[in-house]
């Protein structure tokens, strides 16, 4: 008998819409699963129904039996089983009761009624279980993203749970935090014997710590070790993509296998054409930024940057949390503040225009695309946008079309699923069709195939002459996406140049494909290279 | 909790404490009742000199005791507060009138207002004398309110309701999250409207408006408060308590009773024609009953506490020196009653009330007693 988590022929419904089909899986104790599976499959769904939020707090019907460190789920609520199960959503803000550290550590620990020195000795356990100790003392409000995500795992961890259930914990984090978040869930899992079950489409991060893995699509699990499952998931990080091109056994899940494989591999590549490399520099001068501050009171977010560039320009903006690079892209945009500097767009300092001509010159879509939209339907939302842009009727409509195939006109925007709400936020934006177009963390929430969709899309309007800017934490789509790399750091440039030199040269930046293949960034580029050799030898 | 309990963690308490700022070891209870005191003797005084003085000591102390904190802040909107409502005093005095004397400064045209309305007037004479006791009587009002901005900056009010009795927990935890509301939704204003900026729409017609701004900031407040429910049943907020039913019952009744009892005293105590012994018999039966059923409440509420605060010798300072302030304006008003309700007419400089003076004065002592860190410059960047 399994004393971790255990699902019997679950079976799950809202109204008519299956979501999980005769799920059977069983974790043992002490073990650190992976959820992975398309967006909208179900993880989320799945998740909670392992602490009963499932269906307590969503309604549906349910059927099966779920049982943690074999107790029985089903029935009891979620405030019952706050003893045996951690639960960390997708946004720690939108989950925190109090507004300081050390109580929001103590909170569930207070609710369980534990003595207070057994809880003074737990939270200390915890604070510094997950590096915490600097900020204890500080208001919820003054963390960074990356120290409050932290936060919210360590409040689920106080009341000492058998189980914790995570929602994409790392997709608003940093590479380096989110290597931190993750290396302290793996130390839980040795230390403590706590079952980890836990969802991210950033697989290339996770899965080097991950010992099994579950796939959920069309509402069936596979559940098995992590490279077998892996290998059939529609959706794997590239070094499993790489492993499956060159039919490594396997396939290798972390960079070490990966390049004990590799050998074979460079050896055929070496001499090979890289494909085309995107020009640097393509198109006529379009951005010039010149000693641009931010400043927040105490925080001086962006210092004094300079910053040019030239249309059809593919450019990734990159940096730790809280290096300014969102306080960058608001002020180049004019919207935001600026204390300081000027801020030319084809000549044109946005932010002494009106909003309506501003957005003419950059279109802005925020890291919440959802605050761009505020029409009922997706129809009404494109109409409204032509009307706010004096563009001619269906103009946003057509530019939706272009971006996402298969949209219902009459959904509710926020009934979309991520990727298709970006695009919608996306043609909203380009109605005004602003030569200098500028992303905020794009990519959060989309799993591989949406963001290889988003990446194209980009370098289309790139093509067209549009100078796109986005802001990520991910290194997988900025080697997909970017012909240049500005690397921030303390609100100044401390890295600027070719995508290819900037990634490669950085341990933190550079993607799975250049850490086991060096000079290459993607799995496509090493599958049309091998290809052309193909054609060429065949022929 | 158990005494032997805090001894055992006391070894891990002197360990934590350089780590937090030296302004916040004080209970927030001894920084309310100070304040709280500060406002009693404002409210027993019309003497502006008092009154400033009052102002003064309580900036004094924030500036120097207050911690870091986002809601430090609170003391300069509370002084805008006050400000305001001394302007709104005497704008009411201008329109509608109050107490006259012979200096008139200006005549507005006047209404006659019906027989039933006999006492007020709209418009009219305004003289010096009745501005001057409009004047005090506003800066009255403002020093309670800049005493009550004092406590929120020093204590935040959250602090101050993790120290209520156990049985009130879910009533304080209503209060917690309906206080994080009002931040929350500001935050979504902000960002709705620079969503806004960011399409170009700037109409401000109401119905735009209501589209465009209202819907999506309350559509966010749901949003935010169904997963605020969500995380707190998984943190175990509202488990099963495991009280039996009749317990539970007993102790509702007594809180209950208890409550009317206090009510029913208090009503009587400051109406003539109830006897005084009945009155105060009626109080201390109402309280008893209020203390034993939060008593007996607090004891069978499975929910525990974090590290709560402690009363101090120093927490005792604090109050002690807000009691000073008190003592001095009863002092005041045995002594020299006049200088504490200065007369507007004759118009004269009013004299500063030495008793009482001294006992504000006093009432700076935590600035002393409990200064806060020098804040160290803010690192720049978040970490």
């Amino acid at each position: 008998m399994s004393t971790g988590i255990a699902f019997e022929r679950v079976s799950f419904a809202y109204e008519d819409a299956l979501v999980l089909d005769d799920v059977s899986f069983d974790l043992p104790e002490g073990e650190f699963c992976l959820l992975v599976g398309p967006t909208g499959a179900g993880k989320s769904t799945l998740l909670k129904t392992v602490n009963g939020l499932v269906p307590h707090f969503t309604g549906g019907t349910m059927r099966g039996d779920v049982r943690v460190a074999g107790r029985a789920v089903r029935g009891a609520t979620p405030a019952d089983l706050a003893d045996l199960v951690g639960y960390v959503g997708q946004d720690p803000l939108a989950g925190f009761v109090t507004d300081e550290v050390e109580l929001e550590l103590a909170y569930t620990a207070e609710q369980l009624g534990l003595a207070p020195a057994a809880m003074r000795k737990r939270v200390t356990e915890i604070v510094d279980l997950l590096g915490l100790a600097d900020v204890r003392d500080r208001a919820l409000a003054q963390l960074s993203s990356g120290q409050r995500q932290r936060v919210a795992i360590g409040a689920a961890l106080v009341a000492g749970p058998a189980a914790l259930v995570l929602d994409e914990p790392t997709s608003a984090l940093d590479p380096t935090a989110a290597d931190e978040v993750l290396s302290a869930l793996h130390r839980l899992v040795h230390d403590l014997g706590v079952t980890v079950l836990l969802a991210e489409h950033r697989l290339e991060r996770v899965a080097q710590y991950a010992d099994s893995a579950l796939l959920l699509n069309g509402g069936k699990v596979t559940a098995g070790p992590i490279a077998e499952v892996l290998a059939v998931s529609p959706v794997a990080p590239p070094v499993v993509a790489l492993g499956r091109l060159a039919a490594w056994p396997g396939p290798p899940v972390t960079i070490r296998e990966a390049r004990r494989h590799a050998a074979g591999l460079r050896e055929r590549l070496t001499g090979l054409e890289r494909p085309a490399i995107a020009p640097a520099q393509a198109g006529p001068p379009l951005l010039e930024a010149r000693g641009v501050t931010v400043d927040y009171p105490g925080v001086r977010a962006v210092d004094g940057l300079d910053l040019a560039a030239g249309r059809g320009e593919r450019i990734a903006l990159m940096g730790r949390n809280g290096s300014g690079k969102s306080s960058l892209l608001w002020a180049l945009q004019g919207t935001g503040k600026r204390s300081g500097g000027r801020v030319a767009i084809g000549g044109a300092d946005p932010a002494s225009r009106r909003p309506g001509e501003r957005r003419q010159l950059a279109g802005l879509v925020p890291a919440e695309p959802a605050d761009l939209l505020y029409a009922e339907t997706v129809a009404a939302e494109c109409e409204g946008a032509d009307e706010d842009g004096r563009a001619p009727r269906g103009t946003c409509a057509k530019i939706l079309d272009d971006l996402v195939d298969d949209l219902d006109d009459a959904t509710h925007p926020r009934d979309l699923s991520e990727g298709q709400r970006l695009a919608l936020a996306l043609a909203v934006t380009l109605t005004a069709a602003p030569p200098l177009l500028l992303l905020d963390e794009p990519t959060r929430g989309l799993d591989y195939p949406g963001k290889a969709a988003l990446a194209a899309r980009l370098t289309q309007l790139t093509a067209a002459g549009h100078c796109v800017v986005v802001s990520t934490h991910d290194v997988e789509f900025c080697a997909e996406f970017a012909s240049r790399v500005v690397i921030l750091s303390d609100g100044e440039i401390v890295a600027d140049g070719p995508a290819r030199q900037i990634v490669a040269a950085s341990p933190m930046f550079a993607p799975q494909v250049a850490k086991i293949l060096p000079g290459w960034l993607t799995v496509a580029e090493v599958a049309a290279a091998l290809e052309a050799d193909g054609d060429v030898a065949g022929g | 909790m158990s005494p032997d309990a805090s001894q055992r963690t006391a070894p891990e308490a002197t360990r934590t404490v350089p780590l937090r700022a030296p302004g916040r070891r004080v209970h927030p209870v001894a920084w309310w009742g100070w304040a709280l005191l500060l406002a009693t003797v404002a409210g027993r005084t019309a003497n502006p000199w008092l009154l400033l003085l009052i102002v003064a000591v309580a900036g004094l102390v924030v500036t120097w005791c207050r911690g870091p904190e986002p809601w430090s802040d609170a003391y300069r909107v509370f002084l805008f507060i006050g400000l305001s409502a001394v302007a709104v005093r005497m704008a009411f005095y201008i329109v509608f009138g109050g107490s006259d004397g012979p200096t008139v400064l200006v005549t507005l045209p006047s209404a006659t207002l019906p027989e039933w309305a006999a006492g007020f007037r709209v418009g009219g004479a305004v003289t010096a004398e009745g501005a001057l006791a409009a004047a005090y009587d506003g800066l009255r009002l403002a020093t309670l309110l800049v005493c009550v901005g004092a406590a929120n900056a020093l204590a935040s009010p959250r602090r101050l309701l993790r120290s209520v009795p156990a049985a009130l927990y879910e009533v304080s935890v209503a209060v917690v999250v309906a206080l994080s509301v009002a931040p929350q939704l500001v935050e979504s204003v902000g960002r709705v409207r620079r969503a806004r900026a960011l399409r170009g729409n700037t109409g401000r017609t109401p119905a735009n408006l209501m589209r465009t701004v209202v819907a999506p900031v309350l559509h966010d407040a749901l949003d935010r408060s169904l997963s605020l429910a969500a995380a707190m049943a998984s943190r175990g907020y509202g488990r099963a308590a495991g009280v039996p039913a009749p317990a539970r019952r007993a102790t509702g009744a007594a809180l209950l009773f208890g409550l009317l009892g206090l009510c029913a005293g208090a009503y009587a105590l400051l109406g003539t024609t109830t006897p005084a012994p009945l009155a105060w018999a009626l109080l201390a039966a109402g309280a008893a009953a209020a203390v034993f059923g939060i008593a007996f409440a607090s004891r069978r509420v499975p929910h525990t506490r974090y590290r709560p605060d402690r009363f101090k010798a120093v927490d005792w300072a604090v109050i002690a020196s807000g009691a000073a302030a008190v003592a001095g304006t009863v002092l005041s008003g045995v002594f020299e009653p006049a200088a504490l309700w200065p007369a507007t007419n004759p118009l004269r400089v009013p004299e500063l009330p030495l008793w009482a003076a001294a006992g504000v004065v006093l009432a700076a002592a935590p600035a002393l007693l409990a200064p806060s860190a020098p804040s160290s410059k803010p690192p720049k960047g978040t970490p």
